[in-house]
């Protein structure tokens, strides 16, 4: 296993921002930063789409690639976290993240750019476990306590998924096929094709 | 002659003090590796024993044994998929 990854349906997402909330409380982000946000397409429009948009965790983290210190390190388990005793703030990684994860908080005087922070997938970071230290700057540590990120354990539709990729790609599949569509949002095979086993055809008369 | 010698001993300490100044010099930057993760080392989450920190978990695995713990928290992540908690 240890591949953390996210999910978010866009089939059942209300935009009601209780992720973002869960994140903000868990663990106590600073105002102005927001490791977690909602992004609603076609807003107001018949069939508009809202997606939770974090970190997402990149197998091959382009934030990795462009950091001139580099302070990024990526976890047995697949979490991208990063050593903010390293960082310099420089904002290199915001302009490589195609989701726009990396936030900088106003540090010091003049609102000079501080360190930058994102979401760790609860895994707190390069700190000892559970301590004061981790936890006023990389925020909770849920996955030492054996539990989910606190966005995915709060979302009240369970649109936002978390966990092992092949467990989320498991349950999204599973949800696609009882319900006929939504597969075409992240793609046949994550819906449809298990790795191990031929893929299955798409349900007859089935539209998104 | 005693102006010129305090003047030489003047310059001598002078050059002294700029020469060592550099030696009280402690490194300011790590050591750089191209490419290479530079910061401190972190702690596997499946090193914590349950409940470590005191808050409550239901999550059950054996301190230090990855596999456990990752059959844990599978064990939680299918707990997100609502047709196997409460039937089609």
């Amino acid at each position: 296993m240890a591949r953390m990854k996210f999910l978010c349906d866009a089939e059942r997402c209300i935009e009601c921002n209780g992720c973002v909330t869960a994140c903000k409380q868990e663990n106590e982000v600073p105002w102005g930063v927001n490791r977690r946000r909602v992004v609603t397409l076609n807003d107001g429009v018949p069939g508009e789409r809202s997606i939770s948009v974090a970190c997402m965790h990149c197998s091959d983290a382009p934030c990795m690639a462009v950091c001139p210190v580099d302070c990024f390190y990526r976890t047995e388990e697949g979490v991208v976290l990063h050593d903010k005793d390293l960082c310099i703030g420089c904002g290199y990684c915001f302009y490589a993240c195609p989701f726009g994860a990396p936030q900088f908080p106003q540090a010091g005087a003049f609102g000079m750019r501080g360190k930058m922070d994102k979401c760790t997938f609860c895994a707190g970071g390069p700190e000892a476990d559970h301590s004061a230290a981790e936890f006023e700057k990389y925020g909770s540590n849920r996955l030492a306590q054996g539990k989910l990120p606190a966005c995915v354990e709060m979302c009240s539709t369970k649109a936002l998924l978390g966990g092992d990729g092949d467990v989320v790609a498991d349950i999204f599949r599973d949800r696609a096929l009882k319900r006929g569509k939504g597969a075409e949002v992240w793609g046949w095979s994550t819906a449809y094709g298990k790795p191990d086993k031929p893929q299955q055809q798409a349900p007859k008369g089935a539209k998104s | 002659m005693i102006k010129t010698r305090r003047f030489v001993l003047v310059l001598a300490a002078l050059a002294a003090t700029a020469a060592l100044a550099g030696c009280g010099e402690s490194d300011q930057v790590i050591v750089y590796q191209q490419g290479k993760y530079q910061g401190k080392p972190d702690a596997r989450p499946w090193d914590s024993a349950p409940g470590a920190d005191g808050t409550y978990t239901t999550s059950k695995w054996n301190k230090g044994d990855k596999s456990s713990w990752e059959s844990a928290l599978r064990s939680r992540s299918l707990s997100q998929n609502e047709y196997a908690r409460i039937g089609d």
